[in-house]
């Protein structure tokens, strides 16, 4: 990619960072979309917030550049510091003012010009439901809580870039539940990018669209979600809980038996839910384990989604099981699927690439 | 006024106007110094940081003979007073000032230092990313984080200042209304067996002291009740 070219670009966010920090070597290079969600995804310690650091200037890797949206952060030279760069920072713990109310933390790092605001904070509140906290002291709300407050201070601040630290690690499941929603429909409601590091997968497979999959300070692929959570070459599909994430859009709803009808490129699912509108678009989720895969139709059974599918690739998992990846439809052109079967299955039901079948989907869960 | 009256006045209103002049200079001073040893990554910064710890060890009268020869008419001092015409700035209000400002600086930095190292980097990261130039997230965050630091090192800056007693006679002497401060005073009634004069003092110096401290830790724990 040449210097030029890159440093005009818009429509993406491309940063390279390449030095030492500390004791710890980053050698990263990417460009991702400058919409939706990008969730930068690895283990402990492999760099994914280092590299968020850097895009916010909080850190400084002197060879490396960092181009938002046509706007160059860093270039050479060119170091713009963290509080010249239109970032919105959530931090792992939520880092309040703590000498400052709910309301002057939200209002924090608002431009003083209305006119400059395109999220207002009333818009803030509602999104956040923060109404009933703008009057006390940080040192008086649940994590949960104050998580919220923080993220609505960083959207306040009108970031054209959205950074999110594991913004619900140091949270408990229930209070995780609690703030998930929010972040949704933070995606789906402001055009503002946001770049999410996380440990945790079933955070990513509710909230990303975009995925860049780190290893110890180096980047193993970068690509849409579904695309990579379906490779046969990276780790992901080797894990125990091994899902594919899947957009769908609801075709209707069958009121008998409180079920929407939803679909996704090359198939129709059924999945228990209250009435959402036609037309919306909502996230499934099926976990590889909950994917069973069957030569024939089968006539009488509990499960309600069958579908036609084909095998497309498949990766041995030990000396006992293989993960499988299906396309859906009969030509396996649709939507990606998971599987995970036993090799007995495998060889008595004599399976391979190319086979036409029906995939048995025991679970659906509808994520977002 | 009562002559006795005014001799025992004198020297109060002396006292508490060098105390809060200092205090008032050795915020203003300390405060800069404090931020710089506890933000400062290098590593030299202790040494600045252990002259600034000195007064702690070094009894009175070696700060004070330095002093004496700093701010007499052959040093920097006597310089200095050159430029209003005068020739030496010991003996004088100015010096004692100077003095005592110098004296008291490990009381005021190392508080306001602690504090400024207990706010930590987080707050100031977050400030940066809400655009805040450093300049604001000092005045918005840094200080208003670290007020209790600020509350304790003028506290203990004022009152050392007060009971200050070795410096002022080795650069202040002993003249009336200009550096004849409480704690020489009491010993010059000591040494010219004026006890009643000393009794009064003494006893004087003891309940204001015990006032201004009580006064200052009930603030603070009003300040870390409410939960800042």
């Amino acid at each position: 990619m040449s210097e030029t070219k890159a440093s005009t670009a818009r429509g993406t966010i491309d940063f390279a960072f390449q030095g030492r920090l500390g004791g710890f070597t980053l050698d990263v290079a990417v460009c991702v979309p400058a919409s939706g969600v990008t969730a930068l995804f690895g283990p402990s310690g492999c760099g994914k917030t280092t590299i968020l650091r850097c895009i916010a200037g909080l850190h400084r890797i002197d060879q490396g550049h960092c181009r938002v949206d046509g706007d160059v952060w860093q270039s050479g030279a060119l170091f713009r510091p963290t509080h010249r760069r239109p970032v919105g920072y959530v931090f792992q713990e939520a880092s309040l003012f703590a000498h400052l109310s709910v309301r002057q933390n939200l209002l924090y790092g608002a431009p003083s010009r209305l006119a400059d605001h395109v999220v207002g904070l009333d818009e803030v509140v509602a999104l956040l439901g923060l109404g009933a906290l703008l009057g006390r002291a940080p040192a008086k709300l649940s994590g949960g809580e104050r998580q919220r407050v923080a993220i609505g201070r960083a959207l306040l601040s009108q970031p054209r870039l959205l950074l999110m630290d594991e913004p619900l690690s140091a949270l408990d499941r229930t209070t995780k539940d609690e703030i998930l929603p929010f972040l949704e429909r933070l995606g789906a409601t402001l055009a503002l990018p946001i770049i999410y590091v996380s440990h945790d997968m079933t955070e990513i497979e509710r909230l990303a669209d975009h995925l860049v999959l780190i290893d110890q300070g180096r980047i193993l692929a970068s690509g849409r979600l579904a695309v990579l959570q379906s490779d046969s070459s990276l780790p992901l599909i080797r894990s125990r809980e091994a899902a594919v994430s899947l957009d769908a859009v609801v075709a209707g709803h069958d009121a008998d038996y409180g079920m929407a009808v939803l679909d996704v490129p090359g198939g129709r699912f059924l999945v228990p839910s209250p009435m959402l509108p036609t037309g919306s678009a909502h996230r499934l989720r099926i976990m590889a384990h909950d994917v069973s895969l069957s030569r024939d139709a089968p006539r009488a059974s509990t499960i309600t989604n069958v579908l036609p599918a084909r095998i497309l690739e498949t990766t041995a998992l030990g000396h006992n099981e293989l993960a499988v990846v299906l396309g859906l439809g009969t030509g396996g052109d649709g939507a990606r699927l998971l599987a995970r079967v036993t090799r007995r299955s495998w060889e008595m039901l004599e399976l391979a690439c190319g086979v036409e079948l029906y995939v048995q989907i025991k679970g659906v869960a509808l994520v977002a | 006024m009562n002559p006795l009256l005014q001799e025992i006045w004198q020297p109060v209103l002396l006292t508490v106007e060098l105390a809060f002049v200092s205090t008032l200079l050795l915020l203003l001073v300390g405060t800069p110094i404090a931020w710089w040893l506890a933000r400062s990554p290098v590593w030299w910064k202790e040494i600045p940081a252990t002259l600034v710890a000195l007064p702690l060890v070094l009894p009175p009268t070696v700060i004070g003979f330095y002093l004496l020869i700093a701010l007499g008419p052959d040093g920097p001092g006597g310089a200095l007073a050159g430029l209003w015409g005068g020739r030496t700035l010991a003996f004088s209000f100015t010096g004692l000032v100077i003095g005592s400002v110098i004296y008291s600086m490990p009381f005021v930095v190392q508080p306001i230092r602690n504090a400024f190292e207990a706010v930590g980097d987080r707050p100031l990261e977050a400030a940066a990313t809400l655009r805040a130039s450093p300049f604001k997230t000092f005045w918005t965050v840094a200080v208003p984080l670290a007020r209790p630091g600020f509350l304790a090192a003028a506290v203990l800056g004022f009152a050392h200042c007060v009971g200050e007693f070795g410096i002022v006679l080795m650069i202040g002497g002993n003249i009336p209304g200009r550096t004849r401060v409480m704690s020489v005073a009491i010993y010059d009634y000591v040494e010219t067996a004026q006890w009643g004069r000393a009794h009064m003092l003494a006893a004087g110096m003891l309940v204001f002291a015990f006032g201004v401290i009580l006064a200052m830790r009930l603030v603070e724990a009003r300040v870390t009740r409410q939960g800042v």
